[in-house]
């Protein structure tokens, strides 16, 4: 590796990769959004289950986080990717199609990193709900607020303030998360890294490229997390 | 459902445990012993230390394991100076490479952990220490260390079970531990579903058994925070009064 050439290498150039890691870095970037909107969804209904479901509800609510805590994501991605793929293919030899038919990389993506961020997001929720200021709460119910509108204008707005620094490190497992993503063959950035090395026979350039890609999109995530968090908090008075 | 198949797929997967434990146990081990000087190192207070042990700890956060893996095993066999050294016994094994790699991965981790926990020991508490007259060794043998780790572990528990998920990935570099098994396994049977829910059950059963024991040294290192056992005659007294 000299300099020249790494740069020549992951550049824009004629020789230069730098296009097909961007795209890679794009795509990545995409199935971590769409995985943690699917995970900050299961994530509310999951809180939801925990705070004030019956005990069967949080019964599975539990079951569900504590299962997802202990299995290893790698699993989660190969069972949601490989499973669906034989159910597709049962299907299809039903129908008279023959050979494996492989369920859509991205579609597997998203299910898989939503599920995983789904059971960190519960918890995140339930921490931030119980932290809300039970004060706050009876506060609304004496104006005469109804559920829905004390919900709407009380509740969400704090317990997402509260949750914004949970989320944060929930975005940047879920974008860690994607790189594993690679196994189903997704042309993610880390899948377009192992092309790319193959086919120049150089794979410390462009798996050092991938890591500086993903340093240089947590970083910004970090900074975008930090607007926010003092967006969102800037109604508080601060001690210092 | 097979229940003769998951059975037998049981016991073929569990050949692959003992690598499994083997590579979380070392690294949880060896990054402990990297994480702790780079937790002085950042409370050192020189600064060029400290905004050192920052960055590796920045970078190692926010690079994913798997690139840092294939960075390691594919990545340095591109170096003619690497596969001439002596290095290279050890950068040629797929085992050693992924023992470093989730090495290098848990250790920025602990070593915030380590400071978390360094720095919620009380200055009071620092103070008393000192004025007992304790030599700076007896002072954190006896105050520093036993309330940093009372203040880590349950941090630290979560790490640990973060490296026993982690070392699934070693099987991308060809090593045959219970993920490697399970992947070989499902790709001969055509039954994915059934071997990786026995493989992550496996993971499961590994990571229960080591909550309950975090939760249990949690228990035995924090009498202090348990109501005190009664005994009835002493009961009856503090009724009387």
């Amino acid at each position: 590796m000299n300099q020249s050439g790494f740069f020549e290498l992951i550049g824009f150039g004629p020789a230069g990769w730098g296009g097909t890691l961007l795209f890679g870095a794009a795509l990545s970037l995409a199935v971590a959004v769409c995985g943690v909107l699917l995970g900050a969804v299961i994530g509310v209904f999951g809180a939801w289950a925990k705070i004030c479901g019956g005990k069967f509800v949080r019964g599975v609510a539990n079951a569900y986080t504590t299962i997802l805590r202990g299995v290893p994501d790698l699993l989660i991605i190969y069972l949601i990717y490989f499973g669906s793929s034989s159910v597709l293919t049962a299907i299809g030899r039903f129908y008279g199609a023959s050979g494996f038919i492989g369920f859509p990389g991205f579609i597997a993506g998203t299910i898989a990193i939503g599920v995983t961020t789904g059971a960190q997001a519960t918890e995140v929720f339930r921490g931030a709900f119980q932290s809300v200021g039970k004060g706050e709460i009876e506060a609304a119910r004496a104006c005469g607020m109804r559920r829905m509108l004390r919900f709407r204008r009380i509740v969400a707005p704090l317990t997402l303030r509260h949750a914004l620094p949970g989320i944060g490190n929930v975005w940047v497992n879920a974008l860690k998360e994607s790189s594993l993503l690679s196994v189903t063959g997704l042309a993610e950035l880390m899948r377009q890294a192992q092309v790319a090395a193959g086919s120049t026979r150089l794979p410390f350039d462009f798996f050092l490229a991938a890591a500086a890609l993903y340093f240089l999109l947590s970083v910004v995530s970090g900074l975008v997390i930090q607007m926010a968090e003092r967006r969102s908090t800037r109604g508080i008075r601060r001690v210092a | 459902m097979d229940l003769n198949f998951l059975f037998e797929t049981l016991v073929n997967l569990l050949p692959g445990l003992p690598l499994t434990l083997e590579l979380a146990a070392g690294a949880v081990v060896l990054g402990a012993m990297l994480g702790l000087p780079i937790a002085l190192m950042r409370i050192s207070g020189m600064r060029l230390l400290a905004s050192v042990a920052w960055l590796y700890v920045q970078i190692i956060r926010s690079v994913p394991l798997l690139v840092m893996l294939f960075l390691i095993y594919y990545g340095l066999g591109q170096f003619e100076a690497i596969r001439m050294s002596f290095l290279w016994a050890f950068f040629r094994e797929p085992h050693w490479c992924a023992l470093l790699a989730l090495t290098i991965n848990t250790s920025a981790y602990a070593s915030e952990i380590i400071r978390g926990g360094l720095q919620s020991v009380p200055r009071g508490e620092l103070e008393a220490a000192r004025a007992c007259g304790m030599s700076r060794f007896l002072m954190f043998h006896r105050i520093v260390l036993p309330v940093a780790i009372r203040q880590a572990l349950p941090a630290y528990g979560n790490e640990v079970i973060a490296m026993v998920k982690g070392t699934s990935l070693a099987s991308l570099v060809t090593l045959m531990d219970v993920t490697g098994i399970a992947a070989s396994i499902a790709s001969e049977t055509y039954r994915p579903v059934e071997v990786f829910v026995v493989a992550g059950s496996i993971y499961f059963g590994i990571n229960f058994i080591l909550t309950r024991i975090v939760t249990m040294a949690e228990y035995r290192l924090t009498p202090h925070l348990r109501s005190r056992p009664i005994s009835p005659i002493q009961s009856v007294k503090e009724t009387a009064i």
